[in-house]
């Protein structure tokens, strides 16, 4: 049984950057648990020898000249952005 | 234009070229049907102004006899995972809300290129996470086809938004995106034709990422015909998606018939699940039948790693997810939560942006990636993917097309709706593996349910021989002949 605790959730949120509801932890920890008990089934399944598969698509990455083929548009780059300012993004301070 | 609502691609590029109606008259009552049934919620946006200035396009090259595409003046729909320059485009998601794209997505381009008028884009599940399309932040569509004294259904999901409109002649066709059933699905749900094509056929470049080496764009439409011609109109190799493939793409309508004599076509013991439903038993049973009686040969074949497709599935598509989903940052689009600190601005920002659904697969892919369970879950979850595809090719030396049911049931009742998050992945059952595998296939509708309700069946092919998908799917076609009409449009 692959059961994860109130702890392993609080984990696992701040990983993910999501903020979570100390009282919201429990319902996810037992929704997440289920998930990962039902997923425990892969365990009977004998994988030795067995080299993983990342992508169907087994061809070697296409290369390509190292020469600039986009870009010169930071209006359109910032189009979208929530806050901006003088041509940048913003964040909230990081440095002291 | 009264029969507008059961309109082909084909029948409309016949009507354009006999100058029946124009491409203007066409986008026209695509928009006017989108009001009309304004109640399925099947559209996030209508976009009246930018498909009139296409089907005037459209129409002015037709009448001077210009070089036209595979689909000059047919509107269409687009689902909201595609991006769409200066349209809305959001995954229906809250944190993407109000986002207009500076570009257009390869595949939405290429339909523009070859004619198609977008007049809406189309309601899904967030982030095409979903089954039932219920967890779209604009609300739940409605499946065309009722239940029983009028009970509401689910569409299915993700692309639920794209099979309503097509269902129910909202637009002639819709593109639909599918990482484990989400293009299947839902169209077996709304009694129309979805074709997943082999991954890598069409250009994932602009389309908003769920699980990367899974998602694969394709048509929805009403007729095995008109997911040939489309599927043309979509595919092609582009250099800015290192995954799709640098083959040439057919003319796949050209070549198809629907002649399956001395095809062999494979049946999958394993796909017998427990408790099936007798009535998908049997209409997969019907299924076969009619691909005998055509001259095919059916072939009972073994894919002994069925039973371990779903959980895969879901340790794959959240951890794939779960990095592709870390862009939404509340920096450079979308949404944005102020916090004390950088890390505090992310962890608000995410949280009233992402709906339950997605946050829980966020959740679920960060924990197998996390040091300590890598090994555990995520790379044995990719050896089991391995042996699934192994599976499929060993399958493929002894027959042709594989076929199955498209889903375990009829559309379920949008109130009634599993709660459990398991039981709702259920519902790929079937639909999961050929996509771990990225292999082309295409849902048709083959009767109704005892309840009046459409059923699909699933034809599979091997890679890059969606020609064989086609022509299977259209010997199902024929031999079935379904021709009913969801419940509104009666």
């Amino acid at each position: 049984m692959s059961v994860i605790d109130r702890d392993t959730v609080r984990k696992v949120a701040f990983l993910s950057r999501i903020k979570v509801e100390e009282e919201a932890l429990d319902g996810l920890a037992g929704e997440i648990s289920k998930i990962l008990t039902w997923i425990e089934k892969l365990q009977e399944v004998d994988v030795s020898n067995v080299e993983p598969l990342a992508s169907v698509v087994e061809l070697t990455q296409p290369m390509r000249q190292d020469k600039i083929t986009d870009g010169g548009y930071p209006e359109k780059v910032l189009s979208n952005a929530p806050k901006v300012a003088h041509g940048y993004f913003t964040v909230p301070k990081v440095v002291e | 234009m009264s029969e507008f609502t059961k309109l082909t691609i084909k029948d409309a590029l016949t009507g354009l070229n006999n100058k029946e109606f124009s491409a203007v008259e066409l986008a026209q009552s695509s928009l006017d049907a989108f009001k009309q049934y304004e109640d399925l919620n099947a559209a996030t946006v209508l976009c009246p102004q930018e498909a009139m200035q296409l089907a005037q396009a459209s129409d002015m090259r037709r009448s001077k006899g210009e070089t036209l595409g595979l689909m000059d003046g047919i509107p269409i729909g687009i689902k909201d995972l595609f991006c769409t320059k200066g349209v809305q485009s959001t995954a229906c998601s809250k944190i993407l809300e109000g986002f207009k794209p500076e570009y257009e997505s390869f595949v939405s381009q290429k339909l523009q290129n070859e004619g198609a008028v977008m007049t809406a884009k189309l309601n899904m599940d967030q982030f095409a996470m979903g089954s039932a399309n219920l967890t779209s932040y604009f609300g739940s569509v409605k499946n065309p086809w009722q239940g029983k004294d009028g009970e509401i259904l689910v569409p299915g999901g993700s692309s639920g938004g794209s099979a309503a409109a097509v269902s129910a002649g909202l637009v002639l066709a819709a593109t639909g995106t599918d990482t484990g059933g989400s293009i299947r699905q839902p169209a077996a749900f709304t009694g129309i034709v979805g074709f997943k094509p082999t991954y890598g056929r069409c250009s994932r470049w602009g389309i908003i990422a769920f699980a990367s080496s899974l998602d694969q764009a394709g048509p929805m439409t009403k007729t095995v015909d008109d997911a040939a011609l489309m599927l043309s109109a979509m595919a092609g190799h582009d250099p800015m998606d290192s995954t799709s493939a640098p083959k040439d793409v057919p003319n796949y309508l050209q070549t198809l018939n629907g002649d399956v004599k001395g095809l062999k076509i494979g049946i999958p013991k394993e796909y017998m699940i427990d408790g099936m439903n007798p009535e998908i038993k049997a209409q997969w049973e019907k299924g076969a039948q009619w691909l005998k009686e055509q001259g095919a040969e059916i072939i009972e074949v073994s894919l002994p790693h069925t039973e371990y497709a779903l959980p895969t599935y879901y340790i794959i598509a959240p951890a794939e997810a779960s990095a592709n989903l870390s862009r939404y940052d509340g920096v450079r689009f979308g949404l944005r939560k102020d916090g004390e600190t950088l890390d505090e601005m992310y962890a608000n920002t995410r949280a009233e942006g992402f709906g339950d659904e997605v946050k829980r697969r966020i959740m679920i892919g960060t924990y197998v990636l996390s040091a300590g369970f890598y090994d555990a879950y995520y790379i044995r979850a990719q050896k089991i993917r391995r042996l699934i595809q192994q599976d499929f090719t060993n399958a493929f030396k002894q027959v042709d097309a594989i076929l199955t049911p498209t889903a375990p049931s009829a559309a379920f009742s949008l109130d009634n709706a599993p709660s459990d998050p398991v039981t709702m992945y259920l519902n790929d059952v079937f639909t999961v593996p050929s996509s771990l595998a990225g292999l082309p296939a295409i849902s048709v509708p083959s009767n109704l349910s005892q309840s009046g309700l459409p059923l699909g069946l699933q034809v599979i092919g091997g890679m890059f021989d969606e020609h064989t998908v086609l022509k299977v799917g259209k010997a199902l076609e024929n031999a079935a002949g379904f021709n009913h009409v969801p419940h509104i449009l009666r």
